[in-house]
C-alpha cells in the first residue's frame, strides 16, 4: 500500500532521515519504534507532506506522493494524528471532530461516523460539547485519533499515541487502535517508544536509529529479540 | 468578633499605608515641574505648594480606587460572574423578540434619522467612525479570526485611496465603477503581500507587515510622477447620485448613507464568511498551524485567501475616505492608522463583530467628543485604553468563545 524508497528529509542542513525504505500493506499495523530523535516522527512527517524529503519517493498506491502538498496527500487518505495531540483547543469536541472532516460534504454520513466515534470512545460523548483545551491529556488523545478517522483514512499515521498518558489510558488507547484496524480494515502506521506495547498489537515492526532503519522482522520476532528487549525494552 | 474583622482591617491599613507610599512617590516626581516655578526675566522663583497637596490627595484617591478595583477583579471569580451576566443579557437580547425587535426598529430608525439631526460635523464624525468599523472588520478577518498579527493594514486603505484618486485624477473615472476595482486591487496587494509572508508567523509576521505597510507609504511619498508625492492629489470627485448636483452637506448626507450601507454589507459578509468553511478553516488554523495541515486544509489558500479577504474591505474604505475628504496625502496612511485598527479589533475583542462595531465606535468618537479637554485629550485616551485592557483583557465583547457557548446552549447539536 504504502512504499517507501530511499528517503531523505533534510532540517535545514541536518540530515534527519538517512535513506530510509519501508513497506506498509493493506491492513496492517505496523510499527517504527526507536529512540528520541531517531527520526521517527520525521518520517511521519515526510510522508504526510509537511516536512517534505529531499530525495528518494513514496509510492501510495502506486501513486508517487513525495512531491505533493500536504492537503493533496491528505485527501489521498492519509491522515496524521500529530505528536503531542495538537487538538484545537478553543473549539469544542464536536467542532474538533468536524475539523477532521474538513474535505468531506456528505453530511449524513459524517453524523454516522460521530456516532461511531463515540461509540468507540463514550468519554468524548459525554464531553462533546467541552472545548477541547478543557480534556485532559488522555482525552484529548482519543479526540486526536478520532478527530483523523472523521476523514476516513486508508491509512493511519499514529505519532506517539501513549505519549504522556498513565499505563491504564495507554492500554484503552491501544486496545482501541487494535479495535479500529479490525472493524475498519484501516492500515496502521504506528510511531512509539513505548515498543513493548507498540510490538503486542502491531503485525511487523521497524526499528529506527539516528535516521536509519537498522531492523525489520514481524512483531513476535522483535519481541522475542534479546536485542530489542536490551534496548527499547528495558528487560 | 473582633478577630473577625482582623483580616479586613489589616488589609484596608496595608491598602493605605500603600497609597500613602504611591501619593509620596508622585509628590516627589512631579515636585520639580509642579511646585518650581522659575521666571527667569524677574529672577525670582515661585514655590507653589498648594499644587503638592492637589496631586498628593489626587494620587492618594485614584491609587485607593484602583487597588479596590483590582481587589474586586481579582477576588472570588467576579470576572465569571461577568461574562455570564454578559452571556445571558446576549441571549435575551437576541433571542426575546419583545426585546429584539424594537430595539432593532429604534437602532434603524436612529440611523435613518441621524444625519438630518445631527450637524453636518456630527456626520462627518459619525462617518468616519463608521468607516472605521469597516477598516475594524477588515482587519479582524486576518487577526481575529485568522490570528495573523497585521501591522501594516493602513497599506490596503491606501491602496484603495489612491486607486480611485489616480483613477479619477487620470480618467476621471466614477466612484461608482472606482469601488470595486478598489476593493479588487487592494485584494490583490493582500495576496502579493500573503506570498512572501506564507511561513511567518506571530512577531515576525507582525515585523514583516509593519515593514509592507511602511514601504507602501514611501513609495507613495517619493514615487512624485505617480503619485504626486508628499503633495498628495487634490480635486477628488465626490460620489455622483444620478448626475444630480448636490450641496456640500447633501454630499456628507449621501456619503453617510452609502458607508452606512456598505457597513450592513461588511458585517453580512463578515458573519457569513465566519460560518463557513474557510472560516472554519481559518480559526483551526489560528489554534494550530500542524495539525490543521494534518487535517488536509490547503494552508496557503487558506492564508491567502485570509488577506486578501481582509485587504478588501480596506480598499473599499480607502475610496470612501478619498471621496470624503477630496484630497489624500501620504500622511494619512502611516502606522498610527495601523495601530488605531489593530487596537479596535482588540479592544472590542477579536473575531467578534459587535465588540468591534464598539471597539470603533470608542476609538473614534471618544477623542473626538473629548475635545473639550483639550491637550488632555489624548491622555483620557490612553487611560481609557489602558483600564479597558486591564478590566477586559479579553476585550469588550470576547466573541469567539461566546459564538460556541450559544452553539451548545441553543441548539442539539449535529446542526452545523
Amino acid at each position: 500500500m504504502l512504499k517507501i524508497r530511499n528517503l531523505h528529509t533534510y532540517y535545514g542542513g541536518i540530515h534527519a532521515l538517512k535513506s530510509v525504505s519501508l513497506n506498509l500493506d493493506e491492513g496492517e499495523i505496523v510499527t517504527l519504534i526507536g529512540a528520541n530523535g531517531a527520526g521517527k516522527s520525521t518520517t511521519l512527517m515526510s510522508i504526510s507532506g509537511i516536512e517534505p524529503p529531499r530525495y528518494g519517493e513514496i509510492l501510495f498506491m502506486g501513486t508517487p506522493i513525495h512531491q505533493m502538498t500536504p492537503d493533496r496527500i491528505f485527501s489521498l487518505g492519509i491522515v496524521q494524528v500529530p505528536e503531542g495531540r495538537r487538538i484545537f483547543p478553543y473549539l469544542s469536541v464536536t467542532e474538533n471532530l468536524d475539523m477532521g472532516a474538513y474535505l468531506r460534504r456528505d453530511l449524513h454520513e459524517i453524523r454516522n461516523d460521530m456516532d461511531y466515534i463515540f461509540t468507540l470512545f463514550p468519554r468524548l460523548a459525554e464531553r462533546r460539547h467541552q472545548l477541547g483545551g478543557t480534556l485532559s491529556g488522555g482525552e484529548q488523545q482519543m479526540l486526536a485519533i478520532s478527530r483523523g478517522l472523521m476523514s476516513r483514512p486508508k491509512l493511519l499515521l499514529l505519532d506517539e499515541p501513549s505519549l504522556g498518558l498513565a499505563p491504564v489510558l495507554v492500554q484503552l488507547i491501544f486496545d482501541t487502535i487494535e479495535k479500529i484496524n479490525r472493524e475498519n480494515k484501516t492500515t496502521i502506521f504506528l510511531v512509539e517508544q513505548n515498543a513493548n506495547m507498540a510490538l503486542r498489537i502491531a503485525h511487523r515492526g521497524y526499528v529506527m536509529e539516528s535516521g536509519a532503519i537498522t531492523l525489520e522482522d514481524t512483531a513476535e520476532n522483535l519481541l522475542a529479540s534479546e536485542k530489542i528487549k536490551a534496548a527499547y525494552l528495558g528487560l | 468578633m473582633a478577630a473577625k474583622w482582623r483580616p479586613l482591617i489589616d488589609k484596608i491599613t496595608g491598602e493605605f499605608t500603600k497609597s500613602l507610599l504611591v501619593s509620596a512617590w508622585f509628590m516627589f516626581l512631579t515636585f520639580p515641574l509642579m511646585v518650581i516655578k522659575v521666571r527667569p526675566l524677574e529672577r525670582t522663583i515661585e514655590w507653589r505648594w498648594m499644587n503638592l497637596v492637589y496631586i498628593g490627595v489626587g494620587a492618594f484617591f485614584l491609587s485607593f480606587i484602583w487597588r479596590y478595583l483590582m481587589s474586586r477583579k481579582d477576588g472570588g471569580g467576579s470576572e465569571e460572574e461577568g461574562e455570564s451576566w454578559q452571556k445571558k443579557a446576549g441571549l435575551r437580547i437576541r433571542t426575546d423578540k419583545k426585546i429584539y425587535l424594537p430595539g432593532l426598529a429604534a437602532v434603524v430608525a436612529f440611523i435613518v434619522i441621524f444625519p438630518f439631526i445631527f450637524s453636518g460635523y456630527q456626520t462627518q464624525i459619525m462617518i468616519s467612525a463608521l468607516m472605521y468599523v469597516m477598516l475594524g472588520l477588515g482587519l479582524n478577518i486576518v487577526v481575529g479570526l485568522a490570528g495573523l498579527l497585521d501591522l501594516g493594514y493602513v497599506a490596503f486603505y491606501a491602496v484603495g485611496a489612491y486607486c480611485y484618486a489616480l483613477l479619477n485624477h487620470h480618467f476621471g473615472v466614477p466612484f461608482w465603477i472606482a469601488l470595486p476595482l478598489c476593493g479588487a486591487l487592494a485584494a490583490l496587494f493582500g495576496i502579493l503581500l500573503g506570498f512572501p509572508v506564507l511561513r511567518l508567523r506571530g512577531d515576525y509576521l507582525a515585523i514583516v507587515t509593519l515593514g509592507f505597510g511602511e514601504i507602501i507609504r514611501l513609495i507613495l511619498e517619493n514615487w512624485n510622477e505617480f503619485s504626486f508625492g508628499p503633495s498628495g492629489i487634490a480635486g477628488i470627485s465626490r460620489p455622483d447620485f444620478f448626475g444630480m448636483e448636490l450641496s456640500l452637506r447633501e454630499h456628507t448626507i449621501y456619503l453617510y448613507f452609502i458607508i452606512v450601507m456598505l457597513v450592513l454589507f461588511t458585517i453580512l459578509v463578515v458573519s457569513r464568511l465566519r460560518n463557513s468553511r474557510i472560516g472554519r478553516a481559518w480559526i483551526a488554523l489560528r489554534e494550530d498551524e500542524v495539525a490543521c495541515q494534518a487535517m488536509g486544509i490547503d494552508k496557503t489558500k487558506t492564508k491567502l485567501t485570509a488577506f486578501a479577504l481582509g485587504a478588501t474591505w480596506a480598499g473599499l474604505v480607502g475610496c470612501i475616505f478619498a471621496a470624503k475628504t477630496t484630497f489624500i496625502n501620504p500622511a494619512s496612511f502611516t502606522f498610527m492608522e495601523s495601530a488605531i485598527i489593530l487596537s479596535i479589533v482588540v479592544l472590542g475583542g477579536m473575531g467578534s463583530i459587535v465588540g468591534v462595531m464598539i471597539g470603533a465606535f470608542i476609538l473614534i468618537l471618544l477623542p473626538e467628543y473629548l475635545r473639550a479637554f483639550s491637550e488632555y485629550r489624548m491622555l483620557a485616551f490612553g487611560a481609557a485604553m489602558v483600564l479597558i485592557m486591564v478590566f477586559r483583557p479579553q476585550g469588550i465583547i470576547s466573541g469567539i468563545r461566546q459564538r460556541y457557548e450559544f452553539h451548545r446552549a441553543g441548539q442539539p447539536e449535529g446542526t452545523r
